[in-house]
């Protein structure tokens, strides 16, 4: 072979890769419907704390929509129940998990404050996820959602132990890693979040990033804002407002 | 679903709190006997190149032997791995997409670049002069195998056999710094994981890397201890205890460097420096207090340095050395337990510990594990049958 023929099939090979490389955003583009362009795009979810009523229709809402398997272990979206006593214990659980523990446990007068946090996955802008996925399954889109492309995803959860916000689950059918999308399939025709509709106190908004005008955009000049464990430089776009201190 | 309900068993047996999806411990014993496989690997090999780089004269007799160790364990390493995937069919995907970001995505190179460059060839040069000899001498399978195995080569002229010493000697100083990094870099896949404050230490790779050195020298102490009366030759003590007197060094390296960890970690007392006392005091008492440190290694260190102070006699040195190494083994095996599964046992949340049942059967069960861990000694037996570490007059004379 000589040098001529060579390149020519370095180049070749360089183009194939190229190919298989694109698969996951052909995956992606798969999903996205004509009249939408991500590029106009940045997605983010605002949480107010104070208005969550641990009602847990966000959580079924997630598990129809999204065909999560029901039992209490796989969740897209959870919510926390926080109870900081008078000497500063706190107790935390999950609602709905089966393992609630009795509410008259908590005698009123010794409960300092309590609250609900509704938790999913942070759709960080600086995603540890998509640094250690070997193989690029998991991957950042244009309008700035973490997807997971199920059909090349290795499953060897590197993932899961890269996310600090215990976000992410492997799939007991599948068995590819699995979160929340945003539910990325309604993005793409203009519809909200499963979640965001049903929640009866819209605790949670969602919206653009970057425009002022959008839900999201008031939402974050209205409310002080925090996000979760911020020192981990994640950058996530769950915005909470009203979050308290204990919550991590 | 047999999954959920295995989950719900799990799930009473939480203290305080976890995350909802953390329940389920996703690396289990497969990822625990994988860098306790590499780091044998890279021990190994360091003990090999004493002999060739470092000029260690008494440690000749174990030369090849750790070699062929360490080849018999790097060929199986990569198994457990490929077992535990969810999709295993699509492991190839590391090799042909790879995401350069990714610490994981260069097992593959990594691996193929100490398989290939360092182990076969240095192998191969090793073995390549004694290969022709037993060709030309041999019948049959065997003269052919050897025929085949030595590409063929035919020549054993002085020359040729200076330079395949000289190419060993260069393959070995090209080895050194591969053997740190496929080990190094094992240590780097946990320690960069940020969310993890178990895991997450620039001091990961770095332990990682001596304790796979004490673990591949005691390997190949047992196994020239055990092999050498096999077949009914004398084990030669000087040699024996120069492997001791490095095994010894090692574990007193290791020792301070896992010492200097847990003193950072206790004085800088971070966030989690709470769930994580009560996960060492709890869940990980056992394997990390008693198995990892008290009989993994001050017990072997008190018995080497028993042994270096008082002129012992010689049976009675094989018979410690022999304990030592065994426990040495136990105590490796041990710290990569309590590093894959000490790391999932806490919730990222820092408010609870989980818990993880190792079931028996099953791919990720615990026979599975042992298999695992008993096919590199089968391949280490064929490996020796077809290249014989020591020639019968030397088995004669020791």
């Amino acid at each position: 072979m000589d040098r001529r023929d060579f390149l020519k099939n370095l180049g070749l090979c360089i183009f194939s890769g190229g190919i298989i490389g694109g698969l996951s955003a052909d995956a992606w583009a798969k999903l996205i419907h004509k009249d939408y362009d991500p590029a106009k795009h940045y997605y983010g979810m605002g949480i107010d704390i104070d208005k969550c009523i641990g009602c847990g229709r966000c959580m079924q809402a997630c598990k129809t929509e999204n065909d999560v398997p029901i039992a209490p272990f796989y969740f897209r979206t959870w919510v926390e129940r926080y109870v900081i006593r008078t000497d500063h214990s706190v107790s935390v659980n999950t609602i709905n998990m089966g393992v609630d523990e009795p509410s008259d446990l908590f005698i009123e007068r010794d409960v300092l404050r309590s609250f609900f946090v509704p938790k999913l996955c942070n759709q960080c802008d600086h995603p540890p996820c998509v640094q250690v996925c070997p193989v690029g399954a998991t991957f950042k889109t244009d309008d700035g959602v973490i997807l997971v492309d199920s059909k090349r995803c290795i499953g060897c959860r590197y993932c899961i132990q890269a996310c600090p916000y215990g976000a992410r689950f492997l799939h007991p059918q599948t068995r590819v890693a699995d979160k929340c999308t945003f539910c990325y399939h309604r993005l793409v025709r203009g519809m909200l979040p499963a979640c965001v509709e049903v929640c009866p106190k819209q605790a949670r908004v969602f919206g653009d990033t970057k425009s002022f005008a959008s839900p999201l955009g008031r939402f974050v000049r209205m409310n002080k804002i925090h996000v979760l464990k911020p020192y981990l430089n994640t950058e996530p776009k769950v915005y909470y407002a009203n979050l308290d201190g204990e919550v991590n | 679903m047999e999954a959920a309900h295995g989950l719900s068993e799990l799930s009473k047996q939480v203290v305080g709190f976890i995350y909802p999806n953390e329940i389920e411990i996703h690396w289990s014993i497969l990822i625990v006997v994988y860098p306790y496989i590499t780091g044998l690997v890279a021990g190994a090999f360091i003990l090999a190149s004493l002999v060739k780089v470092f000029n260690v004269k008494e440690l000749q007799p174990t030369y090849r032997l750790a070699l062929l160790t360490a080849l018999a364990f790097l060929l199986i390493a990569p198994l457990p791995l490929q077992l535990h995937l969810g999709q295993p069919t699509r492991s190839y995907e590391m090799f042909l997409t790879p995401n350069l970001a990714s610490a994981m995505a260069m097992f593959g190179f990594v691996y193929l670049w100490y398989l290939m460059l360092v182990l076969l060839l240095e192998i191969w040069f090793e073995y390549r002069r004694d290969m022709v000899v037993w060709s030309r001498e041999e019948t049959g399978l065997r003269k052919w195998l050897h025929k085949v195995l030595s590409l063929f080569s035919t020549d054993i002229s002085e020359k040729a056999v200076a330079f395949d010493q000289k190419t060993v000697k260069i393959i070995t100083i090209i080895g050194i710094p591969s053997a740190f990094l496929l080990h190094g870099y094992v240590g780097f896949i946990f320690g960069s994981i940020k969310a993890n404050p178990w895991w997450s230490s620039v001091m990961m790779p770095i332990v990682f890397l001596f304790s796979a050195i004490v673990s591949g020298i005691a390997i190949v102490m047992l196994l020239y201890m055990i092999i050498i009366p096999l077949r009914g030759a004398k084990i030669d003590m000087k040699c024996l205890d120069k492997i001791a007197s490095f095994l010894f060094y090692a574990v007193i390296v290791d020792f301070s460097i896992e010492v200097l960890d847990f003193i950072h970690r206790l004085y800088e007392s971070e966030e989690s420096i709470k769930i994580l006392s009560q996960l060492v005091d709890t869940k990980l008492f056992m394997s990390l207090v008693v198995l990892q440190v008290l009989l993994g290694m001050l017990l072997p260190l008190g018995i080497m340095i028993v042994i270096k102070i008082f002129r012992l006699h010689e049976e009675l040195r094989k018979l410690l050395y022999f304990v030592s190494a065994v426990l040495i083994q136990l105590g490796i095996f041990s710290t990569r337990w309590n590093v894959v599964i000490g790391g999932q046992l806490f919730s990222k949340s820092f408010r609870g510990l989980t818990t993880y049942k190792l079931e028996l059967t099953g791919i990720e069960g615990f026979l599975m594990a042992l298999a695992l861990l008993i096919i590199p000694f089968i391949v280490l037996a064929i490996l020796i049958k077809i290249l014989p570490p020591w020639k019968k007059e030397e088995l004669a004379g020791q």
